[in-house]
């Protein structure tokens, strides 16, 4: 079996996932961010409720910022959270 | 250049004390200071920062690094806190140092205007009268990161 990439979820995609972080093995035929989002929308409605609004939704690789292109690998930190509001 | 995120509070006096003793050239310091705001029409009891550890760090050492090159920096400090903070408690602090004020100012607002976008931070409002809600990113705060 492949690596799995670890997955975080940040403010109101976590509290809506119900989750922090999680592992999983990519199914075959996902290798973008985008794709990815599409295969967590099936996990079920949490899910489903946190990407719903996807014009709001951020996401990280490895750390750096990335968009529904982004390609994703085995072994990817991936992370999914709402606009920065900081400062 | 000092970048540092933590729970714990941060005292202005000291950082000041400790950037000038790093900085031997220095002719300008300018710091900037976010503080906890509540609202008479919707007073808070509290805001919780939540951040991104790992990515939270190496973005805000990637904009000190971008603002020494550009305003010819001295020295900066970057001290954002998390968790959570009551109004009026200390939130972030920036202090740059370099040779004269305009460069040092510059640099202050570039350094605070670029944090709000790039550094990933989330700030939710636990209100007086009960309930939270996660604080919504503003337009103008893309569109002052971008005038720079």
């Amino acid at each position: 079996m492949s690596e799995p990439v670890h997955i975080l979820y940040f403010a109101w995609l976590r509290e809506r996932t119900g989750t922090g972080e999680e592992a999983l093995v990519l199914p075959s035929g996902v290798r973008t961010i985008g794709g990815l989002i599409e295969h967590l929308c099936e996990r079920g409605p949490g899910y489903k409720a946190a990407f719903q609004a996807q014009n709001l939704v951020r996401c990280a690789v490895n750390q750096d910022f990335a968009g529904a292109d982004t390609m994703v690998a085995p072994g990817d930190e991936v992370a999914f959270f709402p606009p920065i509001t900081g400062g | 250049m000092r970048v540092c995120v933590q729970a714990a509070d941060f005292d202005v006096s000291a950082e000041t004390e400790a950037l000038l003793a790093r900085c031997p050239e220095v002719g300008a310091v300018a710091s900037f200071l976010g503080v906890v705001r509540s609202t008479r029409d919707r007073p808070i009891e509290a805001l919780t920062l939540e951040h991104y550890p790992g990515m939270t760090e190496r973005a805000l050492a990637r904009i000190a690094a971008e603002a020494k090159s550009r305003f010819s920096l001295l020295g900066c400090t970057i001290i954002h806190r998390h968790g959570r903070l009551h109004p009026g408690a200390r939130i972030v602090l920036v202090l740059t140092a370099a040779a004269h004020r305009q460069p040092a100012l510059d640099a202050t607002g570039f350094l605070i205007d670029w944090l709000k976008t790039s550094a990933p931070f989330w700030k939710k409002e636990h209100f007086l009268n009960g309930g939270a809600t996660w604080v919504d990113a503003r337009a103008e705060d893309d569109h002052a990161a971008a005038s720079w």
